[in-house]
């Protein structure tokens, strides 16, 4: 994975791992690697892994199993809402960029319409 | 663990690390960085009990370093140090034979992660694959400190992540990691705490996610602020 160096690692774990649930590559109740794993498939310190699993558990990403390890969380619910934020995020982010360079919220939104009746077009 | 206490060397009229205290905690991992003659080497060999500080003291679990805590202490240095003649498992023996620690099966395993072969001759070695071979001989010791001093210098970047990946390997709750380095973005994301180094001083020691947090900046940032922006890739 490419990383900014700006942002904190562990953030930047984080959100690579609900991208993958979000994406249904980590399915839900799916057993996720051990800290030690993790460190490894990341090439980042076990600290750092360690403390990705102690946020998402906050946040109720996943969870721990006494013993036999951090899984990803079995509620659908969660998912949805981990989804959502993510959609917001890139809204926010867009919207961001084009009143940045002048065009209005209205304007953006026409111009998606645009886009999207033209990708329609394109697929039919 | 691992204390340097207002530690100085002096060669000569030349002063190499000038009044440096540090404390080294267990399960950390600490990039120590610096442009070349910062004193980073030094102070290295100092913590080794190689060369005996002109002042200050180092103290291992509260004992002053020397023979003792080498036990304990794995180094490896940035120059080579195998005979030419010897093959790659000469030199896994020479080290089993020094270091009660050091474990032929981890060597092994180690070997086979990077490609390398028992049979290879060290003198028909590439320098990517010496680089391998310092780490793999290095890390196959069981110690609670280890040292390594530049392991990344003039490696290609396919075998730079796989001695990143080794490196990681023993990191431990009771393991100290110091890694060396003047390419500061190679330890960016492994590091916990970074100390910077600069003409024998140690300018800070701070952590590294901290430092993300709180502030936004990156240890290249951090570099470019304290050695000035021609202070990178010296």
């Amino acid at each position: 994975m490419e990383y900014n160096s700006s942002i904190p690692i562990y953030l930047q774990v984080m959100m690579s791992i609900k991208r993958d649930i979000v994406t249904e590559r980590l399915k839900l109740g799916e057993k996720l690697p051990s800290v030690r794993d993790l460190a490894l498939q990341y090439t980042i310190n076990p600290n750092t892994a360690n403390r990705v699993y102690k946020e998402l558990e906050n946040e109720k990403v996943c969870f721990t199993r006494r013993g036999m390890g951090t899984f990803v969380t079995e509620d659908e619910d969660r998912a949805m809402q981990m989804k959502a934020e993510m959609a917001q995020e890139l809204i926010d982010e867009f919207l961001k960029g084009m009143k940045y360079i002048g065009i209005s919220a209205e304007e953006a939104i026409n111009l998606v319409k645009r886009q999207s009746k033209e990708e329609t077009k394109k697929i039919s | 663990m691992l204390e340097c206490k207002e530690v100085t060397k002096k060669y000569g009229r030349k002063t190499a690390v000038d009044h440096v205290s540090l404390n080294l905690e267990p399960g950390r991992v600490y990039a120590m960085l610096g442009p070349n003659g910062s004193g980073k080497t030094t102070l290295m060999k100092m913590v080794v009990g190689l060369v005996k500080p002109t002042s200050g003291e180092i103290l291992y679990n509260g004992q002053p370093v020397g023979v003792e805590s080498r036990r304990d202490i794995a180094y490896m240095s940035t120059e080579p140090y195998f005979y030419s003649w010897m093959t790659v498992k000469d030199v896994g023996k020479y080290y089993q034979d020094f270091f009660e620690d050091f474990s032929m099966e981890r060597y092994e395993r180690i070997l086979n992660q990077m490609d390398l072969t028992m049979d290879l001759k060290s003198k028909t070695l590439s320098s990517g694959m010496m680089a391998k071979l310092k780490i793999a001989v290095t890390m196959a010791r069981r110690a609670k400190i280890y040292l390594l001093d530049e392991p990344l210098n003039g490696i290609d970047l396919l075998a730079r992540d796989e001695i990143v990946r080794c490196v990681l390997d023993v990191i431990a709750p009771d393991v100290t990691l110091m890694v060396s380095s003047h390419l500061v973005d190679e330890l960016e994301k492994v590091a916990d705490v970074a100390v910077f180094m600069k003409e024998s001083h140690l300018v800070m020691a701070c952590g590294i996610e901290q430092m993300r947090e709180e502030k936004g900046k990156s240890v290249v940032d951090m570099y470019r602020e304290i050695y000035g922006h021609g202070g990178i890739e010296q």
